[in-house]
């Protein structure tokens, strides 16, 4: 096989043929193309015409080329060429394949056994003999090399651990031998990898594989300011890269699910991405490990332990003897608050010491005994949280009066206030808007937590800093000291509601939410666990996976404390006598490095490039050339003309790969045909329309009604409506009617947004609606009948102009008929109309104002004209109208009115345009 | 006493008849609507003479019959009048048609051959004169100028026969005297016939039309690459390598070809004019209707 660069050929003679390239180009370019017969009688006047000799009769040079091309690519074709050909390096003696079998090399542990498979075929290949070795679990003595055909079976028997490998630069140290080395390096600095590099090279050549892809892992939870924060981490810093993390654990029913989810982003130049995951308690407690999702990795997986468990708070009352109401407890509304996200203690405060809880709240206790004092305020500086309550005994004592209490973050004023009482100036207190060093910061404060009655602090330099909450005066409400690890948090009100309703508002539980997080239990001191014997109790594997735990022994409890995952002590969940450790592949201070190789090292990525036979490739590229060869033939001898040209671009067409057209599915802007049919009638001549209300009867009436006024217009005027139509305003366009009639009942459901949408696009473009409220025998426009009421509702939301009752002058009143009444089956003169703008000024002799230029959007009023107008089937008026020749008259007048109305619509300000006669005739000279 | 000829072959007779027909009604209806569209009404001389329409009146000079005075006209005067009326005398056109071989062409299908064009306009003209009263006649087929409709079938009828010659040539020999012609041809073969048949045709005192009908291929000449070109009947040929070359000299000969012809034209009163068979029929058909009428 002749090689050149990634090509090889398997028939090299055959390129020789390439050679006779040159010979063809020669013979090629001396064939004229064949001529063409055509009968012309302009033929007698060429006669006697001569060709310039060019070199019109020679092929020319780029039909050339491409036939040339042709025949390489057939050449070089059936010259068999090898994309990427296998060349097997020569080798000799045994063969290591070093893996390091760490949790790393879990995410592509296939690709890492593929290519250790391809190696040992080489070396079977080779008759070398080969020794795989993962470092996590090294051969004792020696290297077991052996056929390598024997370590091609048993490869899949191979796991990568969930810990990495120790000792390896000693076990390195220890081999003796010639052998060659091929390191599948899981990409990770490790501290031994140098001295294993140096070592493996004094028995041989070390070639290194490893892959490209990133490496990342998360660290452990942990509490922060009453969120949850994670941190991804990863072995480069270049290029940005988004995570999703979610949260797992057992959901009520005891089945493992994901419980949240959110993503992350590795910032470019940054290796750690935090998260602060807010979640409520009830779901923070229940979550057992959190996962890097889509990775399969050991690092991928943090498992949680008591680390977000409930808190064990201890509740001490003032006034626990006091026999009382349930609801006037001290502690009752604590009580409520803390018992679905924590454990509550009972007992005297030296018992509940013993128990050292998270919190202590001591809730109106004014002073504690002097030994007592002691013990608390040393837990309080290993972190414990004291909460007080203020109270009527605080503020009878002198506790912190005049000089600082440990205990107390503030000093008091004796005696305390009372605000908004029966005695006394002034309203119960709001709460202040919680400042951002607040721990509140960010809880809305709801408007009705009052407070009434509270103690005062001292005036004090540190007091603004230990103020994390105040009221609307400025009075701390809740202020805190940080005393060792721990803090000593008083509220100033009462823990229930008798200085205020605080205790009553789930700012009140938030608040407490807030406070109680702040402490956690950091991880476990070798000096806390020490003596204590812990035993697995589930199993991370190199995957990620949990198993159970099987006959692992215990692990001493200084142990764990200091463990690092390993073979002895490996990643899970320990359980101890009452908690749960959780030791993962990731510790806190983790940090993933590249592996740095040295130059004189080939580091190659696991991609096997694999042969590829172009063969193919190259007989279809020439044939591809010949049939452009036909084209361009038929081109040079001009018969690619017209239709044969389009016929044979057609034919070629075919031939090529046909690539997937999707025809547009008429998704946007088609219209369905009920749509087109609708659109139809719509369109084809003048269509009065009325809005369905969705009551049969007044549809029915508007129906009739608009029918009567088409009638009226057909035989009086040039306006020939048909049919009137009843429109949904939810479903049909509104843009093909010039005029809708909408009948307002007081039980008419409210359009959806999109149909306002339309009504007001509608409206802006020219389109009238008249509202009809149908009970102006019963109210004035104005007044409160339910279909006023309800009309008020509906047109809220339309862009109306300001309106104003119908004036004289209005072009409604002389657009057809002169009217000056508008009644319908009711006769008031409440109409309203567009008002017109408030310069409009009538010019001199004129009887009306220069008036608006557009048709009024609307006309509103309650004639019921549907009734006047209304005709039924056989042509006979539905209603009757007043009383006998008035009534007539008034429904003539009605009519008269409708006729206005359209012919206003129809043509705008026409009539309005009158006020030019006298100016225009002027101009005339008439 | 002549020799009886050969009783025919009943079904070659009908045969013949009905190819007869197949070509000719359509020609005849075609040309017909062509000569619809241009007809303008009866085609008087406008100057007085033999005829029926009314032309003027003139007072009477002498010479004039007595009874040519119009009495109705000169009883409203003083003066007597005489009532004239429009020469309306017919003439005679000979028309003559290439029927060759060389206009049995057509570049493509939506253009007609130029023979059909030339023949329909031959007998639009035809009808056109014969509805203007004018003889008509159709040189090298035996028919002398006439008139009538049956004139018209047997010009229509001898159009339908098309010659194998390659190339038409006309000849003044059937000319009447004084009488006007009309020559369709697309005169791309040798003129020099033509040329003695227009001075033979001035001799004799007759004007007419030079009818050139071309095909729009054979303006614009498109042709490219190695190309033999042949007449309609295959016997002038020309082999080119490179056709492309020879459009500028082609168009030249053209150009020089329609100089001959419209100087030849001019030389002898004749009037020249080029028709395409991929524009309308009733452009020519009016320009010729009205050279007609233009020259007398």
């Amino acid at each position: 096989m002749l090689v050149l660069g990634p090509l090889g050929f398997t028939a090299p003679w055959l390129l020789l043929g390439l050679i006779a390239l040159p010979i063809l180009w020669i013979i090629l370019r001396a064939v004229p193309p064949a001529p063409i017969r055509r009968r012309f009688p302009g033929v007698a006047l060429l006669l006697g015409l001569r060709d310039d000799e060019a070199q019109s009769d020679r092929t020319p040079w780029w039909l050339l080329l491409l036939r040339c091309l042709a025949l390489a690519a057939a050449i070089l074709a059936f010259a068999g060429p090898v994309l990427n050909p296998d060349a097997r390096e020569p080798g000799t003696g045994p063969l290591l394949v070093l893996m390091d079998g760490g949790w790393a090399d879990a995410r592509d542990w296939p690709r890492r056994l593929d290519r250790a498979e391809e190696a040992l075929a080489e070396a079977a290949r080779d008759d070398r003999t080969a020794a795989v070795v993962t470092l996590t679990d090294p051969p004792g003595d020696g290297l077991p090399f052996r056929a390598a055909g024997d370590w091609i079976a048993q490869l899949p028997g191979l796991t990568p651990q969930a810990w990495l490998p120790e000792g390896a630069a000693e076990w390195a140290d220890a081999r003796d031998g010639e052998f060659d080395t091929i390191w599948l390096s899981d990409g990770l600095d490790h501290p031994w990898r140098d001295d294993v590099l140096a070592a493996l090279e004094t028995h041989g050549t070390v070639r290194v594989f490893q892959s490209p892809r990133p490496i990342r892992g998360l660290r452990p939870a942990a509490f922060e300011d009453g969120a949850i924060a994670l941190e991804a981490i990863r072995d480069r810093d270049d290029g940005l890269a988004d995570l999703t993390i979610t949260a797992h654990g057992l959901d009520p029913n005891g089945v493992d699910r994901e419980l949240a989810r959110q993503d992350i982003a590795f910032e470019d130049g940054a290796t750690e991405a935090p998260l602060a995951l807010s979640l409520p308690p009830e779901l923070r407690n229940r979550i057992t490990r959190f996962e890097i999702e889509g990775m399969r990795s050991a690092a991928a997986v943090s498992l949680t332990d008591d680390a977000l468990r409930r808190r064990e708070v201890a509740l001490i009352a003032g006034r626990d003897d006091r026999e009382g109401l349930e609801l006037l407890s001290s502690t009752h509304y604590l009580e409520q608050a803390l018992a679905p996200v924590a454990d509550l203690i009972d007992g005297s405060l030296s018992d509940v010491l013993l128990a050292n809880p998270d919190v202590i709240v001591l809730a109106d206790v004014a002073t504690l005994p002097a030994g007592q004092a002691e013990a608390v305020r040393d837990w309080v500086e290993t972190g414990g949280l004291l909460l007080r309550f203020a109270g009527p005994r605080v503020a009878a004592s002198d506790v912190a009066q005049g000089q600082d209490d440990p205990l107390m973050p503030v000093r008091l004023r004796a005696g305390g206030r009372s605000i908004g009482g029966a005695m006394s100036w002034g309203e119960p207190k709001t709460l202040r808007t919680f400042t951002e060093t607040s721990p509140f910061y960010g809880l809305p404060v709801p408007l009705d937590v009052s407070v009434s009655a509270q103690v005062m602090a001292e005036p004090d330099p540190a007091l603004a800093d230990r103020t994390i909450a105040s009221l609307a005066d400025g009075t701390p409400l809740v202020t805190r000291e940080r005393v060792g690890q721990g803090q000593v948090v008083l509220f100033h009100v009462t823990a229930n509601a008798e200085w205020s309703n605080l205790p009553l508002s789930g700012l009140f539980v938030s608040m407490l939410e807030r406070l109680a997080v702040s402490t956690r239990p950091a991880r476990p001191t070798a000096e806390e666990l020490a003596g204590t014997t812990w035993t697995v109790d589930s199993v991370l594997d190199a995957f990620g996976r949990i198993d159970e735990a099987g006959t692992f022994p215990g692990v001493p409890g200084e142990v764990l404390a200091e463990a690092v995952p390993s073979a002895e002590t490996p990643p899970g969940l320990y359980a101890g006598e009452d908690r749960r450790v959780a030791l993962n592949v990731i510790g806190p201070e983790t940090i993933l490095a590249p592996a740095i190789w040295p130059d004189r090292i080939p580091v190659e990525g696991f991609a096997v490039a694999a042969e590829r036979d172009l063969k193919g490739w190259l007989l279809s590229l020439a044939v591809v050339l010949l049939a452009i060869d036909i084209l361009a033939s038929l081109l040079i001898a001009g018969r690619l003309r017209g239709a044969r040209a389009v016929a044979t671009l057609l034919a070629l067409a075919l031939l090529l790969p046909v690539t997937e057209a999707r025809a547009q599915d008429g998704a946007t802007g088609a219209s369905t045909p009920e749509e087109e049919a609708f659109a139809l009638a719509s369109t084809m001549d003048v269509v009065l329309a009325h809005v369905l209300t969705g009551d049969a009867e007044v549809d029915r009436v508007a129906e009739a009604g608009l029918r009567g006024l088409s009638q009226t217009l057909f035989a009086r005027t040039s306006v020939e409506p048909t049919d009137p139509i009843g429109v949904d305003l939810e479903t049909d366009e509104l843009a093909f009617f010039p005029f809708l009639y909408w009948p307002v009942t007081p039980d008419q459901p409210t359009p959806s947004d999109a149909a306002y949408a339309r009504l007001d696009t509608y409206l802006r473009s020219g389109g009238m609606i008249l509202f009809d409220t149908r009970d102006a025998d019963v109210t004035s426009y104005g007044g409160a009948s339910p279909a006023g009421v309800r009309l008020q509702e509906l047109a809220a939301p339309l862009d109306i102009p300001p309106l104003e009752r119908l004036p004289e002058d209005h072009v409604l009143t002389r657009a057809f008929y002169l009217t000056q009444d508008f009644p319908g089956r009711y006769n008031s003169r409440d109409v309203w109309v567009e008002a017109a703008p408030a310069d409009a000024q009538a010019m001199e002799g004129m009887p009306f104002r220069n008036l608006n230029d557009n048709v009024t959007p609307v006309v509103i009023g309650g004639n019921d004209w549907a009734a006047a107008w209304a005709v039924d089937e056989a042509g006979g008026r539905m209603f009757p109208i007043g009383r006998g020749y008035a009534g007539e008259r008034q429904r003539e007048i009605a009519l008269r009115f409708g006729v206005n109305l359209v012919m206003h619509v129809l043509t705008g300000n026409y009539k309005s345009d009158q006020v030019h006669v006298p100016a225009l005739l002027d101009r005339l000279g008439q | 006493m002549s020799v009886t000829p050969a009783p025919r072959d009943a079904a070659q007779l009908r045969s013949r008849a009905e190819a007869l027909a197949e070509t000719f009604p359509p020609l005849l209806a075609g040309a017909q609507h062509l000569a619809q569209s241009v007809l303008l009404g009866s085609h008087g001389r406008r100057r007085p003479g033999q005829g029926d329409e009314f032309w003027q009146y003139r007072p009477v000079m002498t010479g004039d019959e007595s009874r040519s005075i119009d009495w109705r006209r000169s009883g409203r005067s003083d003066a007597h009048f005489v009532r004239q009326k429009e020469w309306q005398a017919a003439q005679s056109v000979m028309l003559w048609v290439d029927l060759s071989r060389s206009m049995a062409f057509a570049s493509n299908r939506n253009v007609p051959e130029k023979r059909h064009r030339a023949c329909e306009l031959a007998l639009a003209l035809a009808i056109l004169l014969n509805h203007g009263g004018e003889r008509v006649g159709l040189s090298d087929h035996d028919l002398p100028p006439r008139t009538g409709q049956l004139q018209l079938l047997r010009i229509a009828q001898a159009l339908g026969a098309y010659g194998t010659e390659e190339y038409g040539a006309p000849n003044a020999r059937e000319m009447p005297a004084r009488s006007r012609a009309v020559f369709v041809s697309d005169y791309l073969g040798d003129i020099a016939a033509l040329r003695d048949a227009l001075t033979a045709a001035a001799d004799r005192g007759v004007s007419g039309i030079v009818l050139q009908v071309l095909d729009p291929q054979e303006e614009a000449f498109p042709f490219d690459g190695r190309t033999i070109f042949e007449s309609m009947g295959g016997a002038v040929r020309h082999e080119t390598l490179k056709a492309g070359d020879l459009r500028s000299r082609y168009l030249d000969r053209l150009a020089a070809r329609k100089a001959e012809l419209a100087d030849l034209a001019r030389r002898t009163g004749w009037q020249y004019h080029v028709h395409h068979t991929d524009t309308a029929a009733t452009q020519a058909l009016l320009w010729c209707y009205s050279a007609l009428e233009r020259d007398h």
